[in-house]
């Protein structure tokens, strides 16, 4: 492979995160590196989301710190993460539903518009140079995704699994240099799970994006994951290459249940 | 030659081509969709790609008489690659994209091709896949060089820097490829496409430049095609026809041919670019049509009602206004009106508000699909011809179209009949030979020079060709008149509550046939009707259905004795099958034909049934579940004696 794994920039140590009297994880410790796929895996209530939400600033964690390449963070926001290259999708598909699929991968360039809102709005000098350059941006999304059959149609109006495509259009539209997928391939049928893969691998493979994952489906995480961190009840009860936490007893304790 | 003086000397494409961009250097060549801007290129760049092209292979030891695949969707730049291989006098070999990599890879051997040009990385893996299977394949071009960073492979070169190659060869000897398509001959071959090998295996047929130069000519003139046209390639290139239509009738009267994006957004392609110009086979004009009608059916009543209002008029006269014949005043000004509220927008939605001239063919067409068309003002038409004929024979001359007839001979093709009926055809436009099949070509070219279309048919009173079958499937009646079961099963499976239909008759005295049922359709009708039904085999035997079908069935007898020719063909007895015909139990061919002989056999008890005046047989038949269980299915079928008629009294009756 070409990607070269490099150093570690998101350091996770000692989280622990509860809401009132329920602990949502407990003391969990582990680290991303540069251009990986990582990917998160545990069973239903595993602390899986909320793993993700601490990373992307929804949550702070009341104890532990998270370190993102070299700066340790505190009161972390979503969109201060953003700002610093993450970007994200969602469990249940966050897009406009009423708007065309070009518009919506046009919200993931928000952040890089420079002209103010009156430029815009008069679509005007500057802001029109800027809008085409931020549509031929979004164009080579489109075309990386081949969705160009549906990049007129409301979001609405498509498949479950068109949807979650292009969530991750508008995440690729930001051009991040890390991306949190939530759940990517949760209710899709195989071929739909196979073409999202690929896209993953793609966008991990030509753009280096570091991708840290959260998935149900045991199979696809082990096909395309570099390393694994398994939580169960809050707590890490795995984490190293797929082959090392398929064979872990505690994890196939956790999966497959052990008689107690 | 018999080229006017001056025209002599465009007689290969590579030269036409040249000419084009002397010419009209400016104008669109092509066009091409990319991150949602169409692109255009003139025919001075076109010309300056495919000189750079040719060169580059020219610089990987191209020669001339080497054989160059092109495998991939209709991509301008694969289309240069044809002229670019023609321009150094090699064969192009068209290949089906979307073939797996077994199929190609006996292409690949038996035209023994040491290049290719392919597409994208799908394309790339499928030849590295066999590249073990063909030692003669040595370079592999690709266009789309996405994913392909990783593939290190010297065996594979990008077209990009094929192309820079080429220029820089170019510069140096700028006499070097001027001088190759000045060795060029009209009777070289220009093109190698493939049979489909729906019997044995596929067989390359050779054309030359000239067969494809003068079908294109004669169809530009048939038709007026000049320089102004714009048609969109969607169809393989592997094709004939798109051959014909986006290459060679390009080249020869200089129009624009348009690439969509991809083989999804084709649609929302047609409609930006409104061609002039188009062809599709039936199912996509029965698609289109489809669709119009569910939009419809959401629509308020108001909208309805104009709709229903515009059709009908339109039914009533849009074809004969189209043709130029005598309508009324007031018919005109609803056909007006029409046009205004409905038709010219309907037209639009469709991509059509341009077309002068479209055609269809492949398939029979439905008439009523073929009438809509024609009635709201598309210039619909069909055409005949084969790989083997460069799709040139027979083309419908404006104003003279007839439902079921493929139309006249073309300009410069001679068509005659055989004694079984078996249609032959001679002109400039026939194949020079297959490719390595000395045996198979004397088969088909009899000695009096023309080709054996394996087709029957006959001219009707005023010169038109009607096709009615596989010449090998045409048998007799007992009675001595012919008996075409495909005739008859076409015009059955234009109703759209039947599925297949199977016909018999052949050395009886009259025709019976099986039907299946569309289970979609005929369960949508008994449903409105309120009928419940457990699955296909209740459904098939209720009273409602076999009444619904045996109206099918006189109605398609009613037509049949308005034919001389067909009027003994009429149906009958019938039944209704108690199972779907299935590829899976070998009764379909995997492109869901009929294996007639194999399913005469499996029901012959239901043949002798059908025959032997009785009312009504068991049945008990094995099947083959999609999981590979096996499983047996059992009914007694209803046989039913439909209305017949005297072929006299059948104008009055229809």
């Amino acid at each position: 492979m070409a990607r070269e794994i490099g150093d570690v920039i998101l350091k996770m140590e000692g989280i622990s995160l509860s809401f009132g009297g329920v602990k949502a994880l407990t003391n969990i410790s582990f680290d991303v590196r540069e251009h990986e796929i990582r990917s998160i895996i545990g069973p239903n209530g595993a602390g899986k989301s909320s793993m993700l939400n601490v990373i992307n600033g929804v949550y702070h964690p009341q104890e532990g710190q998270v370190t993102f390449r070299g700066e340790i963070r505190r009161d972390m926001e979503p969109h201060k993460a953003a700002k610093q290259g993450i970007a994200r999708t969602f469990q249940n598909i966050a897009l406009f539903k009423g708007m065309s699929v070009i518009d919506n991968i046009m919200t993931g360039r928000n952040l890089k518009m420079k002209c103010n809102v009156f430029h815009h709005a008069l679509h005007w000098g500057k802001a029109r140079a800027e809008e085409i350059e931020h549509r031929k941006k979004v164009e080579e999304v489109i075309d990386f995704l081949e969705i160009q059959n549906i990049r007129k149609t409301p979001v609405g109006r498509l498949p479950y699994g068109l949807q979650k495509r292009v969530e991750l259009g508008r995440a690729l539209a930001a051009e991040p240099s890390m991306m949190l997928l939530d759940e990517p391939m949760a209710g899709m049928n195989v071929e739909e799970k196979q073409d999202m893969c690929r896209f993953i691998l793609d966008v991990n493979d030509q753009f280096g994006t570091t991708i840290v994952l959260i998935e149900h489906d045991m199979g696809v995480v082990m096909d395309i994951s570099d390393r694994v961190v398994v939580l169960d009840y809050g707590k890490k009860i795995g984490d190293g290459v797929p082959d090392e936490v398929k064979n872990n007893p505690d994890v196939i304790a956790a999966y497959l249940g052990t008689s107690h | 030659m018999s080229d006017p003086r001056g025209q002599a000397e465009l007689n290969t494409f590579p030269r036409l081509l040249m000419q084009h961009a002397q010419q009209r250097p400016t104008r669109p060549a092509m066009r091409e969709k990319e991150y949602g801007i169409w692109q255009t290129y003139s025919w001075a760049e076109v010309a300056q790609n495919v000189r750079a092209i040719a060169c580059g292979l020219a610089e990987l030891g191209f020669k001339r008489g080497d054989r160059l695949g092109i495998i991939g969707d209709n991509r301008p730049r694969l289309y240069w690659s044809v002229a670019a291989c023609q321009c150094l006098g090699g064969i192009p070999v068209m290949m089906y994209q979307d073939a797996v990599a077994e199929e190609m890879a006996y292409v690949l051997q038996d035209a023994e091709i040491k290049f290719a040009v392919v597409e994208d990385q799908e394309q790339v893996d499928k030849m590295l896949e066999i590249r073990e299977q063909c030692p003669l394949l040595e370079h592999v071009i690709y266009d789309d060089s996405r994913g392909m960073r990783h593939y290190a492979d010297t065996f594979l070169l990008g077209l990009d820097e094929l192309q820079s190659m080429g220029t820089a060869h170019d510069k140096s000897q700028p006499d070097f490829l001027d001088g190759e398509i000045r060795k060029g001959e009209p009777d070289d071959v220009s093109v190698m496409l493939y049979t489909s090998g729906t019997t044995g295996k596929p067989k390359g047929v050779c054309q030359t430049h000239d067969a494809f130069i003068q079908s294109a000519k004669g169809g530009c003139q048939f038709d007026k095609l000049t320089e102004n046209e714009d048609i969109l390639s969607y169809l393989p290139m592997a094709w004939v026809g798109d051959h014909l239509f986006s290459y060679a009738q390009a080249m020869v009267s200089g129009f624009t041919i348009n690439c969509p994006e991809s083989g999804e957004t084709v649609m929302t392609d047609l409609r930006e670019i409104g061609p002039t110009y188009y062809f599709a086979p039936p199912r996509v004009f029965e698609n289109l049509l489809t669709t119009v009608l569910i939009r419809m059916e959401d629509a308020s009543w108001f909208k309805r009602k104009i709709f229903g209002f515009a059709m009908d008029v339109a039914k009533r006269c849009g074809a004969e206004i189209l043709d130029g014949k005598p309508v009324s005043t007031s018919d005109r000004f609803q056909y007006w009106l029409s046009n205004l509220l409905i038709l010219g927008p309907l037209k639009n939605v469709l991509g059509f508000s341009r077309i002068r001239v479209a055609y269809t063919a492949g398939a029979a067409i439905g008439p009523d699909l073929f009438r809509f068309y024609r009635s709201i003002g598309i210039n619909l038409k069909q055409l005949y011809g084969q790989t083997e004929t460069c799709a040139y024979v027979c083309l419908q001359p404006d104003g003279q179209i007839k439902l079921d007839s493929v139309g006249k001979p073309a300009p410069g093709v001679e068509v005659k009949l055989a004694e079984n009926g078996e249609i032959l055809v001679k002109g400039p436009m026939l194949l020079k030979s297959y490719y390595k099949r000395p045996d198979a070509t004397a088969e088909s070219i009899n000695e009096d020079g023309y080709f054996l279309t394996g087709d029957a048919g006959f001219f009707d009173e005023d010169g038109h060709l009607k096709i009615i079958d596989r010449a090998k499937d045409v048998g007799k009646l007992n009675s001595g008149s012919i008996f075409a079961p495909n005739y008859i099963e076409n015009k059955l499976k234009f109703f759209q509550h039947v599925k297949e239909a199977v016909a018999f008759g052949n050395e009886r005295d009259f025709v019976t046939a099986f039907i299946n049922i569309d289970l979609e359709a005929v369960g949508n009708y008994v449903e409105r009707r309120g009928l419940a039904y457990s699955g296909y085999t209740d459904l098939a035997a209720q009273p409602m259905v076999l009444q619904l079908i045996k109206e099918c069935v006189e109605e398609i007898n009613a037509q049949l004795a308005s034919d001389p020719m067909m009027a003994d063909s009429q149906i009958k007895r019938f039944l209704i099958l108690h199972k779907e015909l299935d590829a899976d139990d070998g009764e379909l061919t995997r492109t869901r034909k009929v294996r007639r002989k194999f399913v005469s056999e499996r029901y012959a008890v239901l043949i002798d049934a059908l025959y032997s005046g009785k009312s009504e047989q068991h049945i008990e038949t094995d099947v083959k579940y999609e999981d590979g269980r096996q499983g047996k299915v059992s009914a007694d079928l209803k046989i039913e004696e439909a209305k017949t008629f005297a072929p006299q009294a059948a104008k009055t009756a229809a």
